[in-house]
């Protein structure tokens, strides 16, 4: 018998950091048309740099899938040539790469005190309560995830949201029905997109 | 006297974005075309001769940061551009590159030829993605026009300019942040020296600029160093881009020169308008969330680089957060603090915890379970996390809070012993979004 008390083997009690896997996820490839735009992006960087391109070669694959999977990871990592540590280092890192499946439109609400001292949390509110998700949820439809970030760089447009790559500026938490309504009905032409890109 | 702007004369013009506008009426590649004519090191003396400081915040000589870049190696060399804008409160780079992006192309082009690199790398911010699309089909024509390439103007120097899209990280305006990003790892700082100019970009000798900076290049190539300095105060020559944004009637980036004062800016008839509704002022955030507040009876200060330091502030990237009496200091310093806890690299333990204590001390006290030791513990941990960091990022996460706490300590008090917060906070509940905010 051992003079020791039995450990509990449970990760959760003596290590804060569980580190959480991502999706496994089924067999991932580039498309011909992505694989050729990233043999031409990794071209900027000197020949023996080619992890400079990983932030490009992670937006691609997101582009291409929605999400990262590990499978697109390991992807990636095979492209730029180093392992799939490094680039699980790199996708936890950065907030704009989703390791979850998200919504066809991921509404960003920028939150910071710009935004915040014209309403921004009422544009979550308003938000939240048309779509009954909670920030960090996608809806049923699974057309829409909720998300608040930090700031967009446009807080003169404040309230801003930031739909994938799209803005939507000024939104009044009294339009944010009408807006939402609109982007089911007619996608990515319902955003006001940014001021200085629409007087063009 | 009135100002002539300079940088963004042509932004409100429909196509003033294009190569053609460009050439035509602001004497685009001039400056290159004048560059490539003197040897690099005239410029950098020219540029040093300007006084021009640096425009992302520090306020750093220019023309000092191109001397230092080693000379003699025979490893290549880098400009990178920081297009990394996320400082809360501060769009001026923005405008830059959307709507007058070939200055910033020429700019990148002529500080190349000055420090000796053949690459410029433009780190600009995921969220960014329109401003990258406008920026590299702009770059795409200036390749074909023959002022990027190979054997340019046939003065045989190459250079490439080529946009980088970052993926939503802060910390990647911190200049060796940005680096590791651009070398595609984790944007977290270097401990310096060594210092960019030495081994920087791949270990090699890096000039990291803000946007801004690089488009005063051109202008100070063609129109000399004594006409720049002659447009500001003293040591703080040249245009500057103010980005107002808050309680303010019309919010937005404003160019003018360095004399101009904060009272100016805030309630001028050609600037931002005065306060929405004529709400009472109550603080100003000259320089982006990072900095001190000033008062009321600060706002007569011209807004200038050393101007405000005097006045106990700094002017940082010159992002102004207005707010008016009905914004509370413990909320402010909260919902800064949120920014900080979550844009925190995590490499420097006092900033990675420290930022979370101090959201946690002040969510605290803004739901009213807040206790008397809780002030002098903010203030704790706040001076334990100034000077203690790799970066000034944990410098700039305790600034809202200390700066706050110096100032409106009464607000602190009253949250204590109120158990809420005493300010008219339902007028901010009231009025989401204003009328009068066109």
């Amino acid at each position: 018998m051992s003079f020791h008390p039995k450990m509990e083997y449970a990760p959760a009690r003596f290590h804060k950091s569980a580190r959480t896997l991502p999706d496994p996820g089924g067999d991932f490839t580039y498309t011909a048309e992505n694989q050729a735009k990233f043999d031409a992006n990794v071209q900027r960087y000197p020949p023996d740099q080619r992890k400079s391109a990983i932030l490009y070669a992670l937006y691609l694959a997101q582009r291409q899938q929605g999400f990262l999977t590990r499978a697109a990871m390991a992807h990636v990592a095979g492209q730029i040539r180093c392992t799939t540590a490094d680039v699980e280092d790199v996708v936890s890192y950065y907030t704009m790469f989703y390791t979850k499946p998200v919504g066809t439109y991921v509404l960003n609400v920028c939150r910071t005190l710009s935004c915040a001292l014209l309403g921004a949390e009422r544009v979550t509110e308003a938000i939240s309560e048309k779509l009954g998700i909670k920030v960090g949820e996608t809806d049923a439809s699974g057309m829409f995830t909720l998300i608040e970030v930090e700031c967009l760089g446009a807080c003169d447009r404040a309230p801003v949201v930031m739909v994938n790559d799209d803005w939507e500026e000024r939104l009044a938490p009294e339009q944010v029905g009408e807006f939402i309504d609109h982007v089911r009905a007619k996608g990515r032409a319902a955003f006001t997109g940014c001021h200085l890109h629409k007087e063009k | 006297m009135a100002y002539e702007p300079v940088l963004t004369k042509h932004c409100a013009a429909r196509d003033g974005y294009t190569l053609d506008f460009y050439v035509k009426n602001q004497r685009g590649y001039e400056g290159l075309r004048k560059a490539l004519a003197l040897q690099p090191n005239d410029i950098i003396e020219q540029v040093k001769a300007s006084g021009l400081r640096g425009r992302g915040g520090a306020g750093f000589p220019t023309g000092m940061k191109w001397q230092f870049v080693l000379k003699d190696t025979p490893k290549p060399k880098y400009i990178c551009c920081n297009a990394d804008e996320s400082e809360p409160g501060t769009f001026k780079d923005h405008v830059l590159m959307e709507r007058n992006p070939h200055l910033l192309i020429e700019g990148c082009a002529i500080s190349c030829y000055a420090i000796g690199a053949k690459v410029a790398y433009i780190y600009i911010r995921g969220e960014f993605y329109h401003v990258q699309e406008v920026l590299e089909a702009e770059i795409e024509k200036a390749y074909k026009a023959g002022f990027l390439g190979r054997n340019i103007l046939g003065s045989g120097f190459d250079c490439d300019v080529f946009v980088h899209r970052g993926a939503g990280a802060y910390e990647a305006g911190e200049e060796t942040a940005l680096i590791e990003s651009l070398e595609g790892k984790r944007a977290q700082p270097r401990i310096k020296p060594p210092f960019p100019a030495v081994a920087g970009l791949y270990q090699c000798p890096t000039a990291v600029n803000n946007v801004e900076t690089l488009c005063n290049v051109p202008l100070i190539v063609l129109n000399g160093p004594e006409w720049f300095a002659s447009l500001g105060p003293e040591k703080n020559g040249g245009p500057k881009l103010f980005c107002i944004s808050g309680h303010v009637k019309r919010p937005g980036v404003y160019e003018t020169s360095m004399h101009t004062t904060l009272r100016e800016l805030v309630f001028g008839e050609q600037f931002a308008g005065g306060m929405i509704d004529e709400r009472p002022f109550k603080a100003i955030i000259p320089g982006g969330s990072s900095v001190p507040l000033l008062l009321e009876q600060d706002l007569d200060t011209p807004a200038s680089f050393d101007h405000i330091q005097k006045a106990g502030s700094l002017l940082g990237s010159a992002g102004l957060i207005v707010m008016n009496d009905s914004v509370c200091a413990v909320w402010l310093a909260m919902n800064l603090l949120h920014f900080y806890r979550h844009e925190s690299c995590g490499k420097c333990t006092p900033c990675r915890e420290g930022t979370d204590w101090l959201f946690k001390l002040l969510l605290r006290l803004e739901s009213g379970d807040g206790q008397p030791k809780d002030l002098d513990l903010l203030f704790g941990v706040s001076t334990n996390i100034v000077g203690k960091t790799l970066c000034a990022f944990g410098d700039a996460a305790a600034t809202p809070v200390l700066s706050t706490m110096k100032l409106f300590r009464g607000e602190y008090e009253a949250h204590v012993r109120e158990g809420r917060c005493t300010l008219p906070a339902p007028w901010r509940a009231a009025h989401p979004v204003v009328a009068a905010h066109q």
